[in-house]
């Protein structure tokens, strides 16, 4: 072991002119095996991919699309082939989605959900982009302290915010309406904004505001004029994740919420289901569920790089 | 300040010099001149914090202390505002409660199912959207996909995938004779958890394969590349190099997911509703607070539940995790 890294770090030295592994990967598949000797420096897995890792893909894939194939399924199903499993649908209906979107109820969830991770994503980065700002660039005292405990609010049960908010709520009023859900989201909406944030203007250059500086700009007129325009990417990138995370926040939404009038999309879902545990009206439960997915899966396809870069940001640096 | 400017060049990543430039900033903040901007700096830094820390003691901190409050009190079920004030009085009845235990295990055997399934999921799918091959990019997209679905439409998916007759798992189970063919999943103890367990793997294992294949890619290829060339085979390449130098990554993710974990909430409550030994810590305060109307008691039971999840990210960081020091460490 400690043979190979010693090694590996002179083979190293000796070995900078040439390009990376993962320069070389992206010429692409049509470069010929071989053409840097005798198999020592081929690409991890570029060439042939072994029969086996093939049948992981696949079993990866599988393993991720077909319980969405299954819902979509049961979505097209009414009445008593609800009860069979067939693999297509006989006589498959759009009668589900007709019912789902007649549904008064849904559509109300439909309108709080959007109101509230809009108005929540929105208040979060306001306030999320100047703290990010201060803790990313600036100077101050317990820097260290500040962002552990913002990331460790990240980690409070949500029940131990709900259970007080009930109580709170209800007395001066604030239960089961939609300030009443937006201000406690708001406790795991900020500290995410500002932790996501804060990797992001770490990555932008200093030299950027030294030369603001030096044409005699304040720090916050750096930050307003030259930071933030260039942060937009991070910020929308930020605006994502913290809109999936709000529009899929269950736990508080179920606790401070008794009707339709307040109630999200998530919570609304779940009490379809649970009128009652023998009839379960599951084929419309599988269209509500598959329309809010939709613009969630559309999400993903159109972001896809934001989102991982947003997810990984801070954790790990390169 | 003056090293600030003195040194227009690019920042070197190191950290700790970044530490030791603001406590040389500080120390020398009486001696030189040039510290009306350092200042200037330092106040705007805290006006731009405060309101954010101010928000977040508002909807973090005076909430949990309320149910601090709330926890010692004894609530009157029938008539509003009438309260007496009982101690620790409803922490000695939920510790001494067979349900609490049973919560308790019940989170914890679920925690600790779905998180070593989605590390080792996790690391293998990383390995694998880390290799150079046609339909990376298709597989990456195709593996994020349940990541962004809502939690509660994930369970019903797992639902329809495990009714008794509907359900394709079931089905084929049936179809190929296997036991569990006949069984309603949701129904029975054990099988209950399973469903559930999956559910939260299907869901959340991308996450830990992204945090893990971010982990990958900062391992050098030159690393490899040496390795490859002092004739170390695959096997002993992962075990010697490619996972000792993942370890922070996993570690990471193993944090993240279990702090989630422990939370456990919509998949139960969607699925079975807490019954056949599904109920966790977060279900059972919830149902004491909102089902029996016992805010004393419930608000305990929340407390619990916070210490719980607050003394094992403790434990983490202790024992597992250096490197969530190295995290706070660059923030500095």
């Amino acid at each position: 072991m400690s043979t190979v890294t010693a090694t590996g770090t002179t083979a190293a030295r000796a070995d900078r002119s040439h390009p990376t592994r993962r320069g070389v990967a992206s010429l692409g598949p049509g470069r010929r095996p071989g053409k840097f000797g005798p198999g020592k420096r081929r690409l991890r897995g570029e060439a042939r991919l072994h029969p086996l890792v093939w049948v992981f893909v696949v079993a990866v894939m599988s393993f991720s699309l077909v319980p969405f194939y299954w819902l979509i399924n049961t979505s097209l199903k009414t009445g008593s082939s609800l009860g069979e499993g067939e693999l297509f649908p006989s006589q498959p209906t759009l009668d589900n989605y007709v019912s789902v979107f007649g549904s008064s109820e849904f559509l109300l969830a439909m309108r709080n959900s959007v109101i509230i991770a809009v108005v929540t994503t929105c208040v979060a980065l306001i306030f999320a982009s100047f703290a990010a700002y201060a803790l990313a660039r600036l100077k101050m005292r317990r820097k260290g302290l500040i962002l552990t405990l913002i990331l460790s609010v990240t980690t409070f049960p949500a029940i131990a915010i709900a259970a007080p908010m009930f109580s709170i709520w209800r007395e001066i009023g604030l239960y089961d309406t939609l300030p009443g859900l937006i201000i406690p989201k708001l406790t795991f909406a900020l500290p995410l904004a500002i932790y996501t944030l804060t990797s992001f203007f770490r990555e932008i250059p200093r030299e950027l505001e030294e030369s603001a500086y030096i044409d005699g700009a304040s720090p916050f007129q750096a930050f307003r004029k030259v930071i933030l325009p260039l942060a937009v990417p991070g910020l929308a990138t930020t605006a994502i994740l913290v809109f999936i995370s709000v529009w899929n926040e269950f736990l508080l939404a179920v606790t401070l919420t008794t009707s339709p009038a307040a109630r999200p999309v998530p919570v609304a879902i779940a009490f379809f289901n649970g009128t009652s545990e023998f009839d379960q009206p599951l084929g419309t439960i599988s269209a509500a569920s598959v329309i809010i997915t939709v613009p969630l899966v559309v999400l993903v396809l159109v972001c896809q790089k934001r989102i991982v870069s947003g997810m990984t940001a801070g954790a790990v640096k390169g | 300040m003056t090293l600030k400017t003195l040194s227009p060049g690019p920042r070197p990543a190191g950290d700790v010099r970044s530490k030791r430039r603001t406590s040389l900033g500080r120390s020398g903040l009486k001696a030189s001149g040039t510290n009306v901007r350092d200042r200037a700096e330092r106040r705007l830094a805290v006006r731009m914090t405060a309101p954010s820390l101010i928000l977040m003691a508002l909807v973090a901190a005076v909430p949990i202390g309320y149910a601090l409050w709330l926890s010692l009190n004894q609530y009157s079920v029938r008539t509003a505002g009438l309260s007496r004030f009982v101690g620790l009085d409803n922490y000695s009845s939920a510790l001494a409660s067979h349900e609490w235990w049973a919560a308790f295990g019940q989170t914890f055997l679920f925690a600790g199912l779905s998180v070593s399934l989605e590390l080792v999921l996790g690391t293998a799918m990383a390995l694998l959207l880390n290799l150079a091959f046609k339909g990376r990019a298709l597989l990456r997209t195709v593996v994020l996909l349940p990541y962004a679905i809502v939690t509660v439409v994930s369970a019903i998916t797992w639902e329809t995938m495990f009714q008794p007759n509907l359900g394709l798992v079931t089905n084929v189970l049936s179809a190929l004779g296997l036991p569990g063919g006949d069984v309603a999943w949701l129904g029975e103890q054990g099988y209950a958890m399973a469903v559930i367990v999956l559910a939260d793997v299907w869901k959340t294992t991308p996450f830990a394969a992204l945090l893990i294949l971010a982990g990958l890619q900062v391992i050098s290829a030159e690393t490899y590349e040496a390795a490859e060339l002092d004739g170390a085979g695959k096997w002993q390449t992962f075990v010697h190099i490619t996972l000792p130098l993942l370890r922070p990554a996993i570690v990471l993710a193993a944090i993240f997911r279990t702090m989630d974990a422990l939370r456990v909430f919509d998949l139960p409550f969607v699925l079975t509703r807490g019954a056949n030994g599904t109920e966790s810590m977060s279900m059972l305060a919830y149902s004491q607070l909102r089902e029996n109307r016992l805010i004393g008691e419930g608000s305990a039971l929340s407390i619990l539940t916070f210490l719980t999840v607050m003394a094992v990210s403790i434990v983490y960081i202790r024992f597992a995790g250096g490197n969530i020091r190295e995290v706070a460490k660059e923030d500095q």
